[in-house]
């Protein structure tokens, strides 16, 4: 054992002592440290279905699935590589374009589209990261910005391929066995699945050693390179990983949906998604889970104020930031150890 | 044949010198927090929109730019005070978030203050055009050309020969030994808001007698400034001119001889392709980290 793995274990192991490591910091486990919540979370969402007085209420839910994947990945761009992105709800469009087109044009199964979305999503993030993100700076919130406005120039003008701004129509949903998920308490069950996949996944992507060095990283960019920790690669994989996400969450909402249009994957839902991560959190997961159930509630309370919305959204996003960076989710964590 | 041409290449430079402006403007904070402004576009938007407002009650469209600039100005200096100087410990990630945050705050009060219908108002001379030969230009453009001129200079005797333009300068090479010699950071930074946003509200105002303005076009013509910041070489302030003008008139061209359908996405087009192949821009300094 070289000194610099001796030193990498022992910053790895919480308060490990030389020679006597804990073996839980070595031994891989199913489980990242913190997912119990989660877990729990998850099976609290199985009673949805039964307990939701109505469907559209179970639509809400299932809305509020696939902005979790979308916040949450978002948040590991944020959170942990300290860049921002304004183009998540383009890698969210690419996903779900790719998907729908597949299925729609060439009559794939949408089984299939959601690995291809993923493909997609994290196609395009690699692309613009492999540029961007090798420059010391905040560029990437810029390149992200241009690269979704011209997806949103191209899913409005290719109009043989994506419909144009009408929509892309003729979507199908998720099939089992020759039964059609095609309402909304029965494809709440792939949404169910498939996001707690994707938040464990991420929970265990922040608890590896990955996730330790993009944690180093986030706080201090220089100190995790002078350890020798490749910062360009670290964000760039990462910055793919948030991408594939995005592309699996605009999967999911294609096929819920049965319809995309132009719109819901403009600059300013990039906007709206950076301000719902800095209100849950930024670097924080249950910031995600605040995040998409701001997202969702909010605009629903509102609806008799609708111009108001953003202006709430925008005065609480400078109110956190300015007041308490660590969002709400660092809120409950601030009272949590003040009332110990 | 040449007609066009010319006319193109007005055009061209005018909506140039309106990202010229922009662009002068992002990087002013840019210079002094390394963060990315992006409430750039939101004072253009203000710029055109205060105007349009005040352009009847004033009953003089001239008097109503120079308020609207003067209260565009204003409100980037209250925006510093309001938004930026409470924060604890500034990084360039935070102060980004927040002008994020700020542009979301400014977009929706000018839509409920002004309303979400497009306004403009009449160019600032009688005649819309004038012709020379088989060349037709807009009054307007020139006039676009000649504020957009006159206030780079004023803007360039300013870092050259004032005392605050220099301490601005000195903020941004340094802001440890400018702070040492007793320049104070914060005064700088709220100077530093207010001349982005007075670029700002300058563009707006000028430009919305040609294209309109509704309240949510700040974002594009932000990100269009920054296109050609990122040109010039971001940080650099001849860099942004330049920049600016070279976008413009690949925009006009493009969208002439290529497709107008695609004319928004030229100018992100040339940001991406910068990024990958001269990140610096045409004048900057590379600053790559090594992997």
């Amino acid at each position: 054992m070289t000194d610099s793995t001796a030193y990498a274990r022992e910053t790895a192991g919480q308060g490990a002592v030389p020679g006597g490591l804990p073996r839980s910091a070595v031994e891989p486990r199913l489980l990242a440290r913190g997912s119990e919540g989660f877990l729990l979370f998850w099976l609290m969402l199985i009673a949805v279905p039964f307990v939701a007085p109505n469907l559209y209420i179970v639509s809400l839910v299932n809305l509020f699935l696939i902005y979790l994947i979308l916040i949450a990945s978002l948040n590991l761009v944020m959170g942990y590589c300290g860049q921002i992105s304004l183009g998540h709800a383009g890698f969210f469009g690419l996903g779900a374009y790719a998907s729908g087109i597949l299925n729609a044009k060439l009559g794939l199964s949408a089984w299939l589209g959601l690995p291809a979305a993923a493909l997609a999503g994290a196609l395009g993030a690699f692309l613009i990261g492999l540029p961007a993100l090798r420059l010391k700076g905040h560029y990437l919130a810029m390149a992200t910005v241009g690269f979704n406005a011209i997806l949103l120039v191209l899913f409005n003008e290719l109009i043989p391929l994506t419909g144009g701004p009408n929509g892309l129509l003729g979507i199908g949903s998720f099939e089992i066995g020759g039964l059609s998920l095609n309402t909304d308490d029965r494809v709440f069950w792939v949404l169910w699945a498939v996001s707690l996949f994707c938040i464990l996944a991420i929970a265990n992507l922040v608890d590896s050693r990955m996730g330790r060095s993009l944690r180093a990283l986030g706080d201090a960019e220089r100190g995790a390179a002078s350890l020798g920790i490749d910062t360009y690669r670290q964000k760039l994989v990462t910055f793919t990983i948030a991408g594939a996400l995005a592309g699996i969450a605009g999967s999911l909402y294609a096929h819920v949906n049965l319809y995309v249009s132009p719109e819901t994957f403009s600059v300013w839902n990039s906007i709206l998604l950076l301000v719902m991560v800095a209100l849950g959190g930024t670097g924080r997961l249950w910031g995600a889970v605040i995040g998409a159930f701001i997202i969702i509630v909010v605009p629903q309370s509102l609806l008799d104020y609708a111009d108001y919305e953003f202006l709430i959204f925008g005065v609480a996003m400078l109110v956190v930031l300015i007041a308490f960076p660590g969002g709400i989710a660092g809120l409950f964590t601030f009272l949590r150890r003040w009332f110990r | 044949m040449t007609g066009t041409f010319v006319q193109l290449l007005i055009a061209g430079l005018s909506i140039g010198s309106i990202y010229a402006l922009v662009a002068l403007g992002f990087n002013i904070v840019f210079k002094c927090t390394g963060a990315m402004n992006f409430a750039q576009g939101e004072w253009v938007m203000m710029g055109g929109m205060i105007t349009a407002a005040f352009a009847v009650s004033l009953s003089s469209v001239g008097l109503a730019v120079v308020f609207a600039v003067v209260v565009v100005g204003m409100i980037g200096v209250l925006s510093e005070r309001l938004v930026v100087w409470p924060v604890r410990r500034p990084n360039p990630m935070i102060l980004t978030l927040i002008t994020v945050g700020l542009a979301i705050v400014s977009r929706s009060v000018v839509m409920i203050v002004l309303g979400k219908l497009p306004t403009g108002y009449s160019g600032f001379s009688s005649a819309d055009v004038v012709s020379v030969g088989d060349v037709v230009i807009q009054t307007q453009s020139l006039w676009i050309i000649a504020v957009a001129l006159l206030f780079l200079v004023v803007m360039h005797i300013f870092f050259e020969y004032t005392v605050p333009g220099k301490a601005l300068r000195a903020i941004s090479a340094d802001p440890e030994a400018a702070a040492l010699v007793g320049i104070r950071s914060s005064q700088m930074l709220m100077l530093a808001f207010g001349l982005a946003a007075l670029a700002g509200g300058i563009a707006g105002a000028i430009v919305t007698p040609l294209t309109l303005m509704t309240y949510d076009q700040g974002a594009t013509l932000g990100f269009k400034g920054f296109s050609a910041a990122m040109l010039g070489g971001i940080g650099n302030l001849p860099g942004a001119v330049i920049g600016g003008l070279t976008l413009g008139i690949l925009e006009t061209f493009g969208s002439y001889y290529v497709s107008s359908h695609f004319k928004d996405a030229i100018s992100f087009a040339v940001l991406l392709l910068i990024l990958f192949v001269r990140p610096a821009g045409m004048f900057g300094k590379p600053e790559i980290v090594k992997a």
